[in-house]
């Protein structure tokens, strides 16, 4: 097997970008895929502590680049998914200890042996973000439906096409439909219309995700979930399946329930 | 190595380092800049550089290889300045300075014969966030012009596509400059040094025409045809 390398970047904080990667890992990995993450976020790490893995942690990927051990023991298992791996970032370092050529080194040693690499960016467009897209095969965009993170994702969609990278795809992130049927936030049509970028998925805000979060489970492993369901959804497309997008609207329909079992792994 | 090396000249400006090249094909160009800085690494730890790349013409590629490059010596590459408006875009693309603090009045002005009053930069894509685009001549857009995003012309600017960034036509003064978009929903307008109040988004757009009117003030018009 070749992995593929995607990376999940947003330009702006706090959208939802690690949550994406902890739950896109956990649910590609449900699907029998062998998935590494790597925490991008050098010195501002928690992707660890998402994917409840916190306590393990041994080396990271600093000690990895700095050859004091070896790739597979930075590597930590997930507790229930012996597939899963989380390379974590360093909490001491800064973005300056990691260079794009050392990140395209780790993901080369990986692609032999794994399905998915998924890479975690920090926020902003600087060097972290720089490292973290260097070695990607694949972006993904995420957003909330926000007129300031919609511009940011812009901004994060110029700079990508300018370094040939390909237009990535874009998941947006806690959608609210109630909020946009009042006219109060916007839709993922106007989200849509200004980035012009392909749409992988949206996510319906649930309050389960900040659950799964602080508990260390990401949302997709609950069953009842919408928001769960919308990151398998986005799973099985990255797996190259044509997977309907969910009615969003229509919350307790008998399509969406047919849906919902389909969905369940 | 030695001969390779002088092609490049480094030397403190304001505002960090500045290298400014010999004429050479930009591979023996950038081995030259490389290799000066690994010979005294200590030196350019977390040093600021901006380079003077002359006419070379560089694409993003090359661009972007250098700067990781310079990147892994801990050295930030801020600024691109040049007199080829491939290269000028390239950076502006890239979200690098395209002027340093440095006036280049010699080569400015090469730079402004060469663009008659006829001459128009055209870009066939959407201006993202970020981007800014000036131009001593005239403009042309196919694509959108996003919120974030500015276009500066000395000329007139058309855009074919939606408008909701930030245009200035005119920008030496010109104030018979004019912009005209398919839906010219910006946030800001700007002829000469007359600057619009915001423009109401449309539901149903059409193609406008903003100029300055008899008035003295700028405004934007549905456009007729004939």
């Amino acid at each position: 097997m070749t992995a593929q390398v995607i990376t999940i970047t947003s330009g702006k904080g706090g959208v939802g970008k690690t949550t994406a990667v902890a739950n896109l890992a956990t649910a590609l990995a449900a699907d029998g895929k062998k998935v590494v993450c790597i925490d991008g976020d050098i010195g501002l790490r928690n992707l660890d502590v998402i994917l409840g893995l916190e306590n393990r942690i041994v080396y990271d990927i600093v000690d990895v680049i700095e050859g004091r051990c070896k790739l597979k023991q930075a590597m930590i298992r997930d507790k229930h998914y012996p597939d899963l791996y989380l390379i974590p970032a360093a909490q001491t370092r800064d973005k300056n200890a990691v260079s794009p050529s050392d990140m395209v080194r780790i993901c080369r040693d990986l692609r032999p042996d794994t399905d998915f690499v998924i890479i975690d960016s920090p926020a902003g467009i600087e060097r972290g973000f720089r490292n973290s897209i260097a070695a990607a095969d694949r972006v993904l965009v995420v957003t909330n439906p926000e007129v300031s993170a919609v511009r940011d994702a812009d901004r994060v969609v110029g700079i990508l096409e300018a370094e040939e990278k390909g237009s990535p795809s874009l998941i947006l992130n806690r959608l609210n439909p109630a909020l946009v049927r009042n006219n109060d936030m916007l839709s993922a049509e106007d989200v849509l219309d200004l980035l012009g970028i392909q749409l992988i998925g949206v996510v319906p805000e649930d309050e389960a995700v900040i659950i799964g979060s602080n508990r260390g489970a990401p949302v997709v492993t609950d069953p009842r979930s919408r928001a769960g369901q919308a990151f398998r959804n986005i799973a099985r497309r990255l797996q190259g399946q044509d997977v309907p997008f969910m009615d969003l609207e229509g919350q307790s329909s008998f399509w969406s329930a047919i849906q919902r079992l389909t969905g369940r792994k | 190595m030695e001969q390779i090396t002088a092609l490049v000249q480094i030397k403190g400006i304001r505002d960090g380092l500045l290298a400014t090249f010999l004429d050479a094909a930009w591979e023996d160009q950038r081995t030259a800049l490389l290799s000066q800085i690994d010979e005294r690494s200590a030196f350019f730890q977390g040093a600021r550089l901006a380079m003077d790349i002359g006419a070379q013409a560089l694409k993003v590629n090359d661009l972007v290889e250098l700067r990781d490059q310079l990147s892994e010596r801990n050295v930030i590459l801020w600024a691109v300045v040049s007199e080829s408006p491939v290269s000028e875009q390239t950076a502006q693309l890239l979200g690098l300075a395209t002027r340093i603090s440095k006036p280049r009045p010699e080569e400015q002005r090469q730079f402004a014969d060469a663009v008659s009053e006829d001459t128009a930069l055209f870009i066939n894509k959407t201006l993202r966030s970020g981007t800014r685009i000036e131009y001593p001549g005239h403009i042309v857009v196919v694509g959108d012009v996003n919120p974030g995003a500015e276009i500066v012309a000395e000329g007139n600017v058309i855009v074919w596509g939606r408008v909701r960034g930030m245009i200035h036509a005119g920008a030496k003064g010109n104030r018979s400059a004019y912009i005209c978009a398919l839906d010219l929903s910006a946030n800001q307008l700007r002829i000469a040094d007359e600057i619009s109040a915001t423009l109401k988004p449309q539901k149903d757009p059409k193609p406008e025409v903003a100029s300055i009117n008899s008035e003295g003030r700028l405004q934007a018009e549905l456009w007729h045809p004939g």
